[in-house]
């Protein structure tokens, strides 16, 4: 199995590729890819830099280009993909068909991945995108059970790649229009969710208080651990009761499923978080790359080690970490 | 391009009603003003009180009646149940579909079927209309996020590129923004989704989520979907929409009042447009936001129901 890593600038990428990550990811400064954030992902210069360290280190390099073209703006998402052609990435990361349909006429000997954002969750789907673009690899979503990947895996017709580690996104994505309803902008529309520029703090006298685009997300007493407001993971009042009626906030982690995972022949995992940190990249890919080596040693007899898994909880959204929609009763 | 009149088309029911209450809402939908009637159960595959056949039944009655009748397809599809399902609808034989994921687009352009492409499809460009449109689509519904300007500029762009397929805005309801995999009805009352005794069942217009100040509904739970808090209408709308092209406007279905929400928006769309700042059409907080570039949460209107 292949460990797919995040790299939001060059030396996230550097690291993870140290760290023992078989390709990175990642997105060029606009709203072309899901992670538009200010200060990060790649310049073409920056972009060509990295993909000559990790080829030199025989490791891949995928560009994301998994927003979907606005009407205004088709030119922007169609010299993002000759720029990554151009530059020589292994494969284009894509959700949108009327791109997957332009790479596909323009870069036939380019792989093309479909994104996570493309929502493909039955092998139908799958072999709709395969037989009209011609994928090689897919990303599944993060809804489905692993009885569910198994069933899939059997019949799909193309090589898939899961989530591995990192924030959990419980709508099927793609297809989530939250963001957008709150604040105008989306993923699909703008590659953000929960966009920080719509965010504010205050301290009040019932506590700290955190609003996106002026709407309560949380409150919190005082000692209450604050994590960032996304919009499904804060608490609301339903039917009388207030929690979590979304979301915790947590971030999804399946290593004790590796050996399965590899079983069912899964082609790579895939670690989400191209925002963090270098030192963050360092340690998931770390950590992981420890993990997959004692997978391949020693299929039938694989334990996580409680210092991965520790290493693992430290990083994570509010120190928690689940196997989410992975385990039937998280549904 | 001349314009023409604008038609009406009601969604499927996104909530889980009873037998009885669909009953009686298509009867008195026969003779509603809506050239168009979307069926069937889009959201949760568990929701099983009725079968394809029954829909089939109510689709008969409705087409006797004059109107155009489609079938909706689920939008999150799981597991090999699903996919049985989904192949059943698609071989109805009778009805066109309206595809709300790629698995039945690729079932139905197997089987060299025409399709109506739903919101969910992600259709932002003339690119991926064109890829959709050799599959057999007939028709499509702009994505839900879509503004006016968006949709001006796509509209026209695709007469240029000679991708004519009738164009539907979701024009009234709350608007459906995200599915899961978990329930959000059952994580309510605290019951496994395998074990969720469809208690959405008991909420027919769905289960306010609001924010701690409950000063405001946010979103509305709809068991695994997400809908928008305030009920989007565009009631105001529909001479532009008519001019920009658009085919029709969606009206989706709600448990009380729909026969008043359907007479206004035909009294709209002749041009009968109602008063400057009229009370909302049912008790629910309106938006219209998505439609000018804002945050669909918005209400350009400044009106909210008393």
């Amino acid at each position: 199995m292949e460990l797919v890593c995040p790299a939001g600038n060059l030396p996230a990428l550097k690291r993870a590729v140290n760290e023992g990550a078989d390709a990175v990811y990642f997105g060029f400064q606009n709203t072309t890819n899901a992670r538009q954030f200010a200060g990060l992902n790649f310049t073409d210069k920056r972009a060509g830099e990295g993909i000559e360290y990790a080829h030199a280190r025989g490791k891949r390099v995928f560009c994301a280009i998994n927003t979907y073209p606005q009407p205004d703006g088709w030119a922007m998402w169609t010299r993002a993909v000759d720029q990554a052609a151009e530059l020589g990435v292994d494969a284009l990361i894509m959700a949108d068909m009327g791109l997957l349909d332009y790479a596909a006429r323009r870069h036939p000997g380019l792989d093309r991945h479909l994104s996570v954002q493309g929502s493909a969750t039955s092998h139908e789907a799958l072999r709709f995108y395969h037989e009209q673009f011609g994928i090689k690899r897919a990303v599944l979503p993060r809804v489905l059970s692993i009885t569910q990947v198994r069933d899939l895996a059997k019949q799909s017709p193309v090589e898939l790649e899961v989530f591995a580690f990192g924030s959990l996104c419980i709508m099927a994505e793609g297809r989530c229009y939250l963001s957008s309803y709150l604040t105008g902008e989306s993923p699909n529309t703008r590659g953000v969710c929960s966009p920080a520029a719509h965010v504010r703090w205050e301290e009040t006298p019932r506590g700290l208080e955190s609003r996106l685009n002026g709407v309560l997300i949380d409150r919190y007493a005082e000692g209450e651990r604050a994590g960032y407001p996304t919009l499904c993971k804060g608490r609301f009042a339903v039917d009388g009761e207030t929690y979590h009626a979304i979301e915790e906030p947590t971030s999804l982690n399946t290593l004790e499923l590796l050996p399965e995972l590899a079983e069912l022949g899964i082609s790579a995992v895939k670690i989400e978080g191209r925002q963090r940190s270098p030192a963050y990249v360092s340690k998931v890919a770390g950590i992981w790359r420890q993990a997959l080596d004692r997978v391949a040693r020693a299929p039938g007899h694989f334990r996580t080690d409680p210092a991965w898994m520790a290493g693992l909880g430290e990083l994570s959204e509010g120190a928690t970490t689940t196997l989410g929609a992975y385990e039937r009763r998280w549904k | 391009m001349t314009a023409t009149t604008l038609e009406l088309s009601l969604g499927p029911v996104l909530f889980y009603w009873t037998r009885d209450d669909y009953a009686a809402f298509y009867r008195a939908a026969a003779d509603w003003p809506v050239e168009t009637v979307t069926l069937g159960e889009s959201v949760c595959s568990r929701r099983r009180d009725m079968k394809l056949d029954d829909w089939l039944g109510i689709g008969r009655e409705l087409a006797q009646s004059g109107k155009r009748v489609v079938l909706a397809s689920q939008t999150l599809i799981e597991s090999e149940a699903d996919l049985r399902d989904l192949r059943r609808l698609c071989d109805n034989g009778e009805f066109r579909v309206e595809a709300n994921d790629q698995s039945a687009v690729q079932r139905l352009a197997a089987a060299g079927l025409p399709f109506v492409a739903g919101a969910a499809l992600n259709l932002y460009n003339p690119a991926s209309l064109a890829v959709l449109a050799r599959a057999g689509m007939q028709g499509w519904q702009a994505p839900v996020e879509m503004s006016r300007d968006d949709l001006t500029r796509l509209l026209a762009d695709c007469r240029e590129q000679g991708l004519e397929a009738p164009c539907e805005v979701f024009a009234y309801g709350h608007l459906p923004l995200a599915w899961s995999s978990r329930c959000f009805t059952a994580r309510r009352h605290q019951k496994p989704k395998d074990r969720c005794q469809f208690v959405c069942q008991k909420y027919p217009e769905g289960l306010a989520l609001r924010t701690q100040e409950a000063s405001r509904e946010v979103f509305t739970l709809n068991g695994i979907q997400t809908l928008s808090g305030a009920c989007q209408d565009l009631r105001h709308e529909l001479p532009t929409m008519a001019e920009m092209g658009v085919a029709s406007a969606r009206l989706s279905p709600r448990a009380e009042g729909m026969a008043e929400v359907v007479a206004a928006f035909d009294a709209a769309r002749r041009g009968a447009l109602p008063a400057p700042d009229p009370l909302a059409l049912v008790e629910a907080e309106v938006c219209d936001g998505y439609w000018y570039g804002r945050p669909g949460m918005d209400n350009t209107r400044g009106v909210s129901a008393p």
